[in-house]
């Protein structure tokens, strides 16, 4: 694929400590594993878009969900949560005090911290021991004021879910957003002993709406936890998964899809930490951009601490971009702490539609809008086949067609007067 | 009963130093039904004959015509040349990720033919085609050359040749990395292909092998850019024995 000059592979962010690196950040950290995290609101200055965790971030547009002017604590009620759980699923509303919340790791900036000091009340999604549920558990958070206007007159809030795999169960989660909000979140996924989890995250709000949310991932010994995190709509969404192994012989596996359109910003930043031996962890996160001021950010950070023995770790993020003046930045950081390892290895690409795949698909006299549709449902299909759950892959493959409606007929319009070969040359690489 | 015309075709590359000429003044006119073997060494221009029938954006025709029954080749898209019948089976195919061979090939079928083919047939019509020429059923399911050796890649053009039926088909050295097996199996492919129909087919290679399977027509040597000598069959086995000196010595005696 040809790079381009309005794309970025940024390796900048890294750490210095002698490992597998990639330079200097501008605050070097001796680790990522020693990045602050906590509980309390106070521990985060209101981010300026200057710090490491922050810097891709338009935190003017986020602004609402860092309560600034409200000591870091957000009332609003903005949001709606329904959940339609498989009948061996058990679906509780709690007290923000319940003894349960707050087991799966620690807020790691102000948005996550001000979620955790805010929601009102927390869902919690049990699966009971051995249980393995026959049916998808839904849940839906729909934003409920203002849907569908583009007035920022939203009532920032905060939401806090638990999703709770209690030892030997087996279940699929699946989490979609949608409607008008601005809403930061909590996400617990605790998946204990042996536990097979699946949770499906569909981010997909109405134009106007910003969202950042704290994905906290606990997995216990010989657990396998699949996360899926794909982000459609809103005008800037931020996903921090943060995934821990608290025992050995498990297994995570991290998949991400996001397609950005014109203004959208659409970022994903995962921590891996590698805690404990013999824990396999593979992270896939593929995007598509299109149109002026798209912008995606993907940074993914494994950490493979000296106890760590055994740990098997691949990342790769691939970014399509089909149109001028849309940036992907990604940035994957890889940290080793000891050499008894099985593997590590990571891989990021970001580029534009390959001139002679459109060639050889035309030759064979398939239109060129055509031929680029075919090109994009390709790049995301594999990764799609990976999530096995088939009404999401059905879901999914919708969703990326009508994105594929509006982007392609910006394309249409693009190629339009262009006659004979030479409208190839949109996407060519000019010397 | 078609005919496919080539007059005085100038065509040059973009390089860094500027446009530099590769064809000068190509004359070709190739039938229905005929077999024309375009040889020559390499660098004479070949491929580049090929690319630019086919449209590829990185070939510029500075001058010349190409018409296809009256009709204006060169004013056609990538893809408008294909409907119109013409096809290119490349020397290094390209790889479409996550796109499987099935849905290339219906998706080509049905925009070369404007409907899509009945199911049933088709699928016999695939099946039949991949069985002649050796290809494993499985075959279908994997994404569009990723990940094929060199004779399945060759293999696979033929089959494409096979199933859109062209009425020009342009084979750019087709048997090139082919063993002996492979280059006999693909050969039965292009001779099926000429005895259903009237397709007119330029085989471009250079070497003499293939024409041991692929019996020409016609024989056209090309250096540096041009057509030197035209002959039948004959011509062949005297490049066979021969090889293309007699041509390098006299061009570079020119230069």
């Amino acid at each position: 694929m040809t790079t381009t000059d309005t794309l970025s592979t940024d390796h900048s962010r890294a750490t210095a400590d002698g490992s597998h690196s990639h330079g200097v950040g501008p605050l070097p950290e001796a680790s990522r594993g020693s990045r602050p995290t906590s509980f309390d609101v106070a521990d985060f200055p209101v981010p300026n878009g200057r710090e490491e965790e922050w810097r891709f971030a338009p935190v003017a547009r986020l602004a609402p969900l860092f309560a600034a002017d409200t000591d870091g604590v957000l009332s609003g009620h903005g949001v709606l949560t329904t959940v339609v759980e498989a009948p061996e699923v058990q679906v509780e509303i709690v007290d923000r005090d319940d003894a349960r919340l707050g087991r799966a790791g620690e807020p790691g900036d102000r948005a996550a911290a001000v979620a955790w000091a805010s929601f009102p009340r927390a869902t919690i999604v049990t699966i009971p021991k051995e249980a393995v549920a026959s049916a998808v558990t839904s849940i839906r958070i729909e934003g409920v004021e203002g849907a569908g206007t583009h007035e920022a007159s939203l009532e920032p809030s905060a939401t806090h879910l638990l999703v709770h795999a209690e030892a030997l169960s087996q279940a699929v989660v699946v989490i979609d957003h949608l409607g008008h909000a601005a809403l930061t979140e909590t996400v617990e996924i605790v998946a204990d002993e042996g536990a097979h989890l699946t949770v499906v995250t569909v981010h997909d709000w109405a134009d106007g709406s910003v969202h950042a949310s704290s994905h906290r991932l606990r997995i216990g010994r010989d657990a396998t936890v699949k996360h899926i995190a794909v982000t459609l709509g809103g005008d800037v969404v931020r996903i921090t998964p943060d995934a821990e192994f608290v025992g050995e012989g498990a297994t995570v596996k991290m998949l991400g899809l996001y397609f950005a359109d014109a203004g959208q910003h659409q970022e994903q930043r995962l921590f891996v930490d590698h805690a404990v031996p013999n824990c396999i962890s593979r992270v896939t996160y593929k995007g598509a951009l299109q149109g002026e001021g798209a912008h995606t950010v993907w940074v993914g950070d494994v950490l493979i601490r000296a106890a760590a023995e055994g740990t098997d770790t691949y990342e790769l993020n691939r970014n399509l971009v089909l149109s001028d003046g849309a940036r992907a930045d990604s940035v994957p950081n890889l940290e080793i702490e000891t050499g008894l390892i099985e593997g590590a290895g990571h891989a990021s690409a970001t580029g534009r539609f390959d001139d002679e795949q459109l060639f050889y698909l035309r030759a064979r006299g398939i239109p060129e809008s055509d031929a680029r549709r075919l090109v994009v449902r390709g790049f995301f299909a594999e990764l799609i086949h990976e999530i096995g759950v088939p009404d999401i892959e059905e879901r999914l493959i919708g969703a990326i067609e009508r994105e594929l409606e509006k982007s392609m007929s910006v394309l249409d319009s693009l190629s339009e007067g262009h006659v004979d070969g030479s409208e190839v040359s949109l996407t060519t690489e000019r010397a | 009963m078609s005919t496919l015309e080539i007059r005085d075709l100038h065509v040059s590359v973009e390089t860094k130093e500027g446009a530099k000429p590769i064809l000068r003044g190509v004359d070709l006119t190739v039938a229905s039904g005929e077999t024309h073997a375009i040889m020559g060494p390499n660098g004479s221009g070949k491929s580049t004959l090929a690319y630019s029938l086919a449209g590829h954006p990185k070939y510029q025709i500075t001058s010349g015509t190409v018409t296809l029954d009256g009709e204006d080749v060169l004013a056609l898209s990538v893809d408008e040349r294909a409907r119109a019948g013409l096809f290119l089976a490349m020397q290094y195919p390209v790889e479409v990720p996550g796109v499987s061979v099935s849905n290339f090939l219906r998706t080509a079928k049905t925009a070369i033919d404007g409907t899509a083919p009945p199911l049933r047939s088709w699928v016999k019509d695939v099946r039949t085609a991949m069985d002649n020429l050796r290809m494993d059923p499985t075959f279908a399911e994997r994404s569009v050359n990723e990940g094929f050796s060199g004779g399945e890649k060759k293999r696979h053009e033929i089959l494409q040749m096979e199933l859109l039926k062209p009425r020009f088909a342009i084979l750019d050295e087709t048997d090139s990395g082919l063993d002996v097996d492979a280059l006999r199996v693909v050969s039965e492919g292009v001779n099926r292909v000429k005895a259903g129909g009237d397709v007119g087919v330029l085989l471009i290679t250079h070497y003499t092998r293939i024409l041991r399977y692929i019996t020409p027509d016609f024989v056209h040597v090309f250096v540096d850019g041009k057509v030197a000598e035209e002959g039948g069959p004959e011509l062949a086995e005297r490049l066979e024995n021969e090889g293309y000196d007699r041509f390098l010595t006299t061009s570079t005696s020119v230069l």
